[in-house]
């Protein structure tokens, strides 16, 4: 076992790289929980976004278009989800596992040519002068452009969520969605974007894994993410703030395990792997004795009476 | 100020199986206060969402100010100058004030000068406000001060109010009132939906009585005298329950010390209780809404559990003890929510009948349901208790609030409890099973047991009690005979210290 | 325009008419997707549910549908209860490995004994071990509050590296040349769940299957615990308030189904399996949720439904040899069955009613 092999830069480097998944897709559910919503699918849709996105990015060679569609595939899944708990009033638990085991079944499906294949490259934005600060500049500034989208995302759902009046909006259907129907407010059209939304995210976190963490396609290959995602939420106590800390932490402990791994620690590579689930599941114990920041409306069913 | 500033022609409303409104028709003029007087389920509240926008007539026409008025959805209400206060609040307990206010307005100007705004009217209209407090913080008279500040800052020319005074102690009333009035003054019309004939006396210039969805008539209520207006709203004269004067007995409930946390978020903690009643005596607890009565009635009915010696039941703690085994030794309750706390929604009336009367009806062997004892008590209690369904194998949310009230209360009574603790058992009843409620407690209490009736409404409280007390803010006042408090003294009591503070102008 | 309506109460109806729907609905949305793949959709979907049953080789097929339909419908009972007290155990595929674990440990441990005991004894350890597998997230929501779903769903992904690190570790056959895997138990007849009846498929999980339909149809519609497990369900303040302990209800209702889901992995490992290997779970524990939610919860309905489902992965393999249909077809076929399931289930408790849009 050789630890002196670990490079502390390129360990937190890539720890920013191994969060961003988990961060996107949390930061997306946040969002939907917030309206009140609990979409148990995200790793559903983020699986069809990791295909989606890996199989456009190959046949165009554009890895933008790629993430596009990743979104656009992870919405569209959400679309089911939406049209069942919304419209046909359908207990959002249930539709959630329903949505995973229809997305991993329809990634396997749609994922059959791409085994094995390459996919194009994700150029790292290479930022002149502050990419050749040491340590820093590696850490901080040499990442692609998704990476920031994250960081840029959980500013501004933050700032969306506390300053605007949308923002507000939202809140308020989560917290009481009949006091917010009385107000004239539309609850479900809300939420339908809210979904959305939290779908296009999940999309685009799946992209990243199979185009730029892994960088390859195979099945299942998301392996718990969306659930990591899940938990991050109850993690954050609903604050976007919160998520970004707790995807560092996971990130953290995922690059960690496979770097102890790489070095050749002399414990079975499975248990390494067990990690991040049981770190998961550690915090998850942790945080639940705060459970009052919940939005109140969270997973229940709104039927306008009258 | 006599130009009609709302009128209404030939509303009408269907729903499948009941009619909530037919062909009413009346008008309001500017500066007026204008009640819609009726029972329980007369189709009031009904009505007033067809104003507001919430739901759209079946028939009918309505006209604001002389043009047509149609509106599809709150909003267009609210632009249209027509504000509503609600009976049950519309409001967003993890949200502040302001929040909240902003949440009600058409175009909010920045937390900040909103807070100023709020402040401003707030304190115009004498109903002292922080626009950064958290509402689920507030008292409910608080929160009502909260949706009527909503409500003014968009200058509302038709300003509803849905049963206000149903969450307030009479000082505060009082102080609605005046607010009310100033706002007439000031040549807004106020639609006043209430019950409660004294009220409507004193504010009201004119009345309108809906009885079944139908407009019954029309009246001055300074010129009309309270028993004519109770006689068209109910149709005809009922038996007022009676049967007082019973000889106490033996100390049955004794609460000492009884100091818990709320498990819920927004609940408020019940601050050292102490109380006895004893076998025959009715103890009435009154309160405002949201001043620790889900909780006591939690604690007593064995939900919440306590230090075992902080309830005893005939000298035996049972604090520690769970509902089963309370129940097993007499201690029966009856919570308020009747749909998802005392009975199952969509469970029959026979599953809903073994819920509690598992224990004491025998309807267990070695841990087996005895489904046809289940059933033939649930039809007992259907008998007995005059329930209006089609039988026991009826899913509980297809009965209306009075039947099911009945059946609740009902299943409890026919148990033979030692002591009974019922929390608002005639809330959102009509008027005939609130009587035959009220008449089976004090029958109840006639044949020996010890009952405490937890309720927020006063009439009923002074119906029933032989002695009084009320909550407020979880802590429990003195207790003193029924017969001799005014209102004013209840007013006192409900209110506490704490509330006075605030209410005054 | 369309309205809903709630029904005063659920339709019987429709409680028993929104599989059967769902089922069709699923035949002709997957026989669109079959189309879609370059297959003739009717002759993928009678492959799938004509061929095991009355197709030429169904003498073969039949007995499949046992084997394949009895974790499914052990899992799923267990689910069941749990699902109808509002409790969300979806960790059955984590419990089920590590019941096979723990029972094929006992038999791997006690091997080359030869003793009438040995069988049983794997039973009570698997059991065991998917019970106590179940009891980590039922402890921690117990004690903490910690969401059952996500703990149970995380411990999935553990109990599958745990799989892996037994099967390449500890277990790994002394005499198998290196291979990954552990000895099979096939081979051993004291450990192995052999047929009771040769040729039928019938082996000791199907008993246990049939065992825990029963048992649990009793408990939900007789016995007071089981009046408590919906009751908690439909109206959970109502339950409290009848006296049902919700934390002693969590221990029980995930207790149990981590206990089945064990049995399950256990008889799959000592019988059709054989032996502990790192691909040993195919989901089972996944499908189980469609079958639970399929059979309405309701006991009877999960032995259907799981029955319905051994008939998908049979009629699946045969589709993928004879017409080359991708196997990710039929997990996706099997998805849209639960989705289709839960929208027809609308009707259960609403009415759709025309509402007249003129406003006079």
């Amino acid at each position: 076992m050789d630890l002196s092999s670990i490079n502390p830069v390129l360990l937190l480097a890539s720890l920013i790289v191994a969060a961003t998944p988990i961060l996107v897709a949390a930061i997306g559910e946040l969002v939907v929980e917030r309206a009140g919503v609990l979409n148990l699918g995200v790793e559903g849709m983020m699986i069809t976004g990791a295909i989606c996105g890996f199989a456009v990015a190959v046949e165009t060679g554009s890895p933008a278009l790629g993430f596009l569609a990743a979104a656009a595939g992870g919405a569209a899944l959400s679309g089911l989800f939406a049209a069942l708990t919304q419209f046909a009033l359908a207990n959002q638990v249930a539709s959630g596992l329903a949505l995973t085991l229809f997305g991993l079944g329809l990634s396997s499906l749609m994922g059959q040519g791409y085994v094995g294949v390459k996919p194009p490259a994700t150029p790292r934005l290479d930022i002149p002068l502050l990419g050749d600060i040491p340590v820093l500049g590696r850490v901080v500034f040499g990442h692609d452009l998704v990476v920031y989208l994250g960081l840029a995302l959980v500013v501004v759902v933050w700032a969306w969520l506390k300053f605007t009046r949308a923002g507000l909006v939202l809140r308020a259907v989560g917290e009481n969605h009949d006091a917010a129907h009385a107000l004239g407010y539309k609850v479900v059209r809300l939420r339908l974007l809210a979904i959305g939304f939290g779908g296009a995210c999940a999309g685009l976190g799946g992209a990243y894994i199979s185009l730029v963490r892994v960088p390859q396609w195979t099945e299942g290959m998301t392996a718990g993410a969306g659930w990591i995602a899940l938990a991050l939420v109850v993690f954050a106590s609903w604050k976007p703030g919160r998520v970004l800390l707790g995807a560092w932490l996971f990130g953290g402990v995922t690059v960690l395990q496979l770097n102890l791994q790489a070095a050749g620690i002399a414990i079975p590579v499975e248990y390494l792997s067990m990690s991040p689930y049981l770190i998961t599941i550690l915090v998850l114990v942790i945080m639940s004795a705060d459970r009052s920041r919940a939005p109140a409306s969270l997973g229940r069913i709104f039927h306008a009476s009258g | 100020m006599t130009t009609t500033l709302l009128e209404i022609e030939g509303l009408t409303k269907g729903y499948p199986g009941v009619v909530a409104n037919d062909d009413v028709s009346f008008s309001i003029r500017e500066g007026e206060v204008h009640a819609l007087l009726g029972e329980n389920g007369a189709g009031k509240s009904t009505l007033v969402k067809m104003i507001y926008g919430l739901v759209r007539p079946d028939a009918g026409q309505m006209h604001l100010q002389g043009s047509p008025y149609r509106p599809a959805e709150p909003r267009a209400a609210r632009a249209a100058g027509v504000a509503m206060v609600f009976q049950h609040f519309s409001l967003f307990e993890a949200l502040s004030v302001a929040e909240n206010v902003a949440l009600g307005m058409e175009t909010a100007p920045p937390q900040r000068q909103l807070a100023a705004r709020i402040r401003e009217v707030s304190e115009t209209y004498g109903l002292p406000l922080d626009p950064f407090r958290t509402v689920g913080d507030l008292s409910a008279g608080e929160r009502q001060r909260v949706e009527i500040v909503r409500c003014l800052l968009q200058e509302p020319r038709l300003l509803i109010m849905d049963e206000p005074t149903s969450v307030l102690t009479p000082q505060e009333v009082d102080i609605l009132f005046q607010t009310l009035r100033k706002l007439a003054a000031e040549g807004v019309a106020i639609l006043y939906i209430s019950h409660k004939l004294d009220e409507i006396r004193a504010l009201c210039d004119h009345a309108t009585i809906l009885r079944q969805g139908r407009n019954v008539g029309t009246c001055v209520p300074r010129e009309t005298s309270a028993r004519g207006m109770a006689e068209m709203m109910v149709g005809s004269a009922f038996a007022a329950p009676e049967g007082r004067g019973r000889a106490a007995g033996e100390v049955a409930l004794d609460v000492s010390g009884l100091s818990l946390a709320s498990p819920r978020a927004f609940g408020t903690p019940l601050r050292n209780i102490h109380f006895t009643v004893r076998a025959g005596e009715i103890l009435g607890i009154g309160g405002v809404a949201g001043n620790g009565q889900d909780e006591l009635l939690a604690a007593l009915s064995g939900e919440l559990a306590s230090p075992p010696g902080a309830v005893r039941l005939a000298g035996v703690p049972v604090g520690a003890s769970g509902p089963a085994a309370r129940r097993r030794a007499g201690l029966l309750a009856a919570p308020e929510e009747r749909l998802g706390h005392a009975a199952a929604p969509d469970m029959s009336l026979t599953e809903n009948a073994l819920l509690t009367g598992a224990q004491r009806e025998g309807l267990l062997s070695r841990g087996f349901v005895r489904w046809g004892a289940a059933r033939s008590f649930a039809r007992r209690v259907i008998d007995a208790f005059d329930v209006r369904t089609p039988g026991p194998d009826t899913a509980a949310r297809a009965l209306s609030g009075g039947n099911l009230q009945k059946f609740v209360i009902g299943r409890e009574v026919l148990q033979r409890p030692t002591v009974l603790v019922a929390n608002q058992p005639t809330w959102g009843v009509d008027a005939a099973a609130a009587a035959a409620i009220r008449q089976a407690l004090l029958d109840l209490a006639a044949q020996g047991a010890a009952v405490v009736c937890i309720s927020q409404d006063l009439d009923e409280l002074m119906q029933v009690s032989d002695r009084f007390c009320a909550l407020n803010e979880g802590r429990l006042s003195d207790i003193r005979p029924a017969s001799e408090m005014s209102v004013e003294e209840i007013g006192l009591m409900m209110g506490g210290a704490h509330g006075m503070e605030v209410a005054h102008v | 325009m369309l309205r809903l309506e709630r029904r005063p109460q659920p339709s019987r109806l429709w409680t028993w008419l929104a599989p059967l729907l769902a089922v069709l609905a699923t035949m002709v949305a997957g026989g669109l997707l079959f189309a879609l793949l370059g297959k003739n959709p009717y002759e993928a979907v009678a492959t799938i549910f004509w061929e095991p049953l009355f197709g030429e080789f169904a003498s073969y097929y039949r007995p499949q549908l046992l084997v394949k339909g009895a974790p499914l419908v052990l899992i799923g009972i267990g689910l069941g209860l749990g699902f109808r007290a509002g409790i969300w155990n979806i960790g059955a595929e984590g419990q089920y490995i590590v019941g096979a674990l723990t029972g094929a440990g006992v038999g791997l441990a006690v091997y080359p004994l030869d003793a009438w005991f040995v069988f049983p004894l794997m039973v009570i350890a698997g059991a065991l071990g998917g019970w106590a597998w179940a009891m980590i997230p039922a402890l921690l929501k117990v004690r903490f509050g910690t969401n059952e779903i996500l703990v149970s769903l995380m411990l999935v992904y553990v109990a599958e590296e745990l799989l892996a690190a037994m099967a390449l570790g500890p277990m790994k056959n002394p005499e198998g040349m290196g291979f990954p895997g552990s000895r099979n138990l096939q081979q051993y007849p004291a450990a192995h769940n052999a047929e009771i009846l040769t040729g039928t498929g019938m082996h000791w999980g199907v008993v246990a299957a049939l065992i825990a339909v029963i048992f649990a149809y009793v408990l939900l519609g007789r016995h007071i615990l089981g009046y408590h497990i919906r009751l908690s369900g439909q109206a959970p303040r109502a339950a409290r308030f009848a006296g049902v302990r919700p934390a002693r209800l969590v221990l029980t209702c995930l207790g149990i189904s981590g206990a089945l889901a064990g049995l399950a992995g256990m008889f799959e490992v000592s019988g059709p399996a054989g032996q502990v290997s790192i691909d040993f779970n195919v989901g089972y524990g996944f499908t189980a949720i469609i079958v639970a939610f399929l059979g309405r919860l309701h006991p009877a309905g999960i032995a259907l439904a799981g029955l319905l489902m051994a008939l998908t992965y049979i009629g699946g393999e045969i589709a993928q040899s004879n017409l080359g249909l991708p196997a990710a077809a039929i997990q996706m076929f099997q998805g849209m069955l639960l989705f289709f399931l839960l929208a027809v289930d609308l009707f259960t408790n609403f009415r759709v009613r025309l509402r007249k849009t003129e406003v006079a």
